[in-house]
């Protein structure tokens, strides 16, 4: 993709990379509601993907199955080559078997939601440390150093020792890539993480999730702002009602999509 | 032989009032309240034999004991009950329900003699059962366990209302970050709900502090049974109920202030409430 004499754009995922996540004819029901209806993806180290789809295709739930925070019906999930091992509870619904192994494998994905979700007790430094400490067993003063650069990073530097509710949109969403950024994850995890703010405030985040991405960290992108999906993802996938509608380099999906609905799904939204 | 006291203010009576009567009956009223001068009743009050000040001190000691160790006891049968009715299964739950219900239905009173007399009862009962001694429960135990069982059934719906305030993606996001149940609700939970349910829980315990009145129906010496006391072989049943009272209130003040403090340092996340009127 990227030629010899130009800087890469894109950092591309080596074929011999080692695959962090891998999802199998995935199924989710709600109650009667078919959510997901056999769904598989896979993300090397180095690649980012973006899902992109309408309301209601099913991507967030996609995404929150990876790390079990919604729990499959049925089908495979191994990240880093891990199967996250699933039972029937007594309801028959499917839950994780093994509470110490689920916690483990989401120490390592990096989540970053919609709603920003920061602890809203803890200042921003609190909040980037908290985990490290208490999940992860790294020394306070290690973490606060590690913290400190994290929020240098995403431009918060002088804003450590402030709580979240005095912050904005964007401020808060940064500190939260800071704080998923602090469990050094092996996937990053980002669930339409500019839908809730305003639009001005839309191009602060997505030029930290950019950078990410340029340096090459392993991200699962659901996101609705094509533009930055085309920019950025090295592999996209369209879901449709539930299935991968279609799904290619980035290039291919939104310069000569196949698919009648991915088609008029890009006019609406193009 | 008339003091000088009464005289005088039967005399001011008599300038305000027009009719003579009613300015007799109130030298009478004054007469019969001023026996018991200042120095009097600072006699009374004073903390060193043979003043029953430090009587009235004693049973304040033991009611603030009882009051901290009932509250104590409540948070922690409130916390964990919120959280088997939020969280537990549903034969949990249904004895959780059981247990607020019963509770938050039967006078206090009633619970108070109920729980200690057949409570104790009951206690000895199976220790001479299995073979053991009978024990002497000590009325601080009783009573601790008695109060702190009934603040529990209240405690319990005060933070389960709180828990439900909490917004639920901060949950979400301990849980995505791979916190075990106990961490998160150490780390967030708790922290969390707090400003939810400080204002309830300040209640509780001001409540609690009053409660301790009804266990010298059961003879436990506190602030209450000590007053009865002091005024019964005194005679002085204005003076030292009146103490009581100044006692209970100053209690219920200093309560105010530090909790005040608590709920600030709870808030702290949280912008003020004032500016968004």
């Amino acid at each position: 993709m990227a030629s010899a004499t130009a800087p890469a754009l894109k950092h591309t995922a080596q074929d011999g990379a080692a695959e962090a996540i891998h999802v199998e004819n995935l199924h989710k029901k709600f109650g009667q509601l078919h959510v997901l209806k056999g769904v598989s993806l896979s993300a090397r180290d180095g690649e980012v993907i973006a899902i992109i789809g309408g309301s209601g295709s099913g991507k967030s739930t996609l995404l929150r199955c990876i790390n079990c925070l919604e729990n499959p019906t049925s089908g495979i999930i191994r990240v880093n080559g891990e199967e996250i091992k699933l039972k029937a509870d007594s309801h028959g619904h499917t839950v994780p078997a093994d509470r110490r192994q689920i916690e483990r494998i989401r120490s390592k994905l990096g989540m970053v939601f919609q709603n920003f979700n920061l602890w809203s007790h803890m200042t921003l430094i609190e909040n980037v440390i908290e985990v490290p400490v208490h999940v992860l067993g790294v020394k306070r003063d290690e973490a606060i150093a590690q913290a400190e650069k994290l929020l240098a990073r995403v431009g918060l530097a002088e804003k450590r020792d402030v709580y979240p509710a005095y912050l904005s949109g964007g401020q808060q969403q940064r500190a939260a890539i800071a704080r998923a950024l602090a469990i050094n994850p092996r996937v990053m995890l980002f669930d339409e993480p500019t839908s809730a703010l305003d639009p001005e405030l839309v191009g602060e985040v997505l030029k930290v999730i950019g950078d990410l991405a340029r340096e090459g960290r392993t991200m699962v992108l659901v996101t609705h702002e094509m533009k930055f999906a085309r920019e950025v993802a090295t592999h996209v996938v369209y879901l449709y009602n539930g299935l991968v509608e279609e799904e290619g380099p980035p290039e291919q999906i939104f310069g000569a999509p196949k698919s009648e609905r991915l088609k008029q799904f890009i006019r609406n939204i193009g | 032989m008339v003091s000088s006291r009464p005289v005088h203010a039967s005399l001011l009576l008599a300038e305000t009032s027009s009719s003579p009567g009613a300015s007799h009956l109130g030298a009478k009223l004054i007469e019969a309240l001023l026996p018991a001068s200042a120095a009097g009743i600072i006699e009374l009050l004073s903390p060193v034999p043979p003043g029953w000040g430090g009587t009235l001190l004693l049973g304040l000691l033991h009611s603030i004991e009882i009051a901290v160790g009932a509250t104590c006891v409540g948070l922690l049968i409130g916390t964990c009950g919120a959280y088997g009715k939020l969280y537990g299964g549903p034969v949990v739950r249904d004895l959780l329900a059981v247990y607020t219900t019963v509770v938050r239905a039967v006078p206090e009173l009633v619970l108070i003699l109920l729980l200690y007399y057949a409570g104790t009862d009951l206690i000895n009962q199976l220790l001479t059962a299995m073979g053991y001694q009978r024990i002497d429960i000590s009325g601080l135990a009783a009573g601790i366990a008695v109060l702190g069982f009934v603040q529990g059934a209240y405690s319990t719906e005060v933070i389960r209302g709180a828990i439900l305030a909490i917004p639920q993606g901060q949950i979400e996001a301990a849980r995505a970050y791979g916190m075990s149940p106990g961490l998160l609700l150490r780390r967030i939970t708790l922290p969390a709900m707090l400003p939810f349910a400080i204002p309830g829980l300040a209640n509780l315990w001001l409540i609690a502090t009053k409660d301790t009145a009804l266990l010298a129906v059961v003879g436990f010496f506190e602030l209450a049974l000590a007053t009865r006391q002091a005024a019964g072989v005194t005679k002085a049943y204005f003076t030292f109920y009146v103490a009581a009272g100044a006692l209970y209130l100053m209690l219920s003040l200093f309560s105010n202030l530090i909790l005040g403090r608590i709920e600030a340092w709870s808030r702290r996340g949280m912008p003020s409430i004032k500016e968004a009127r």
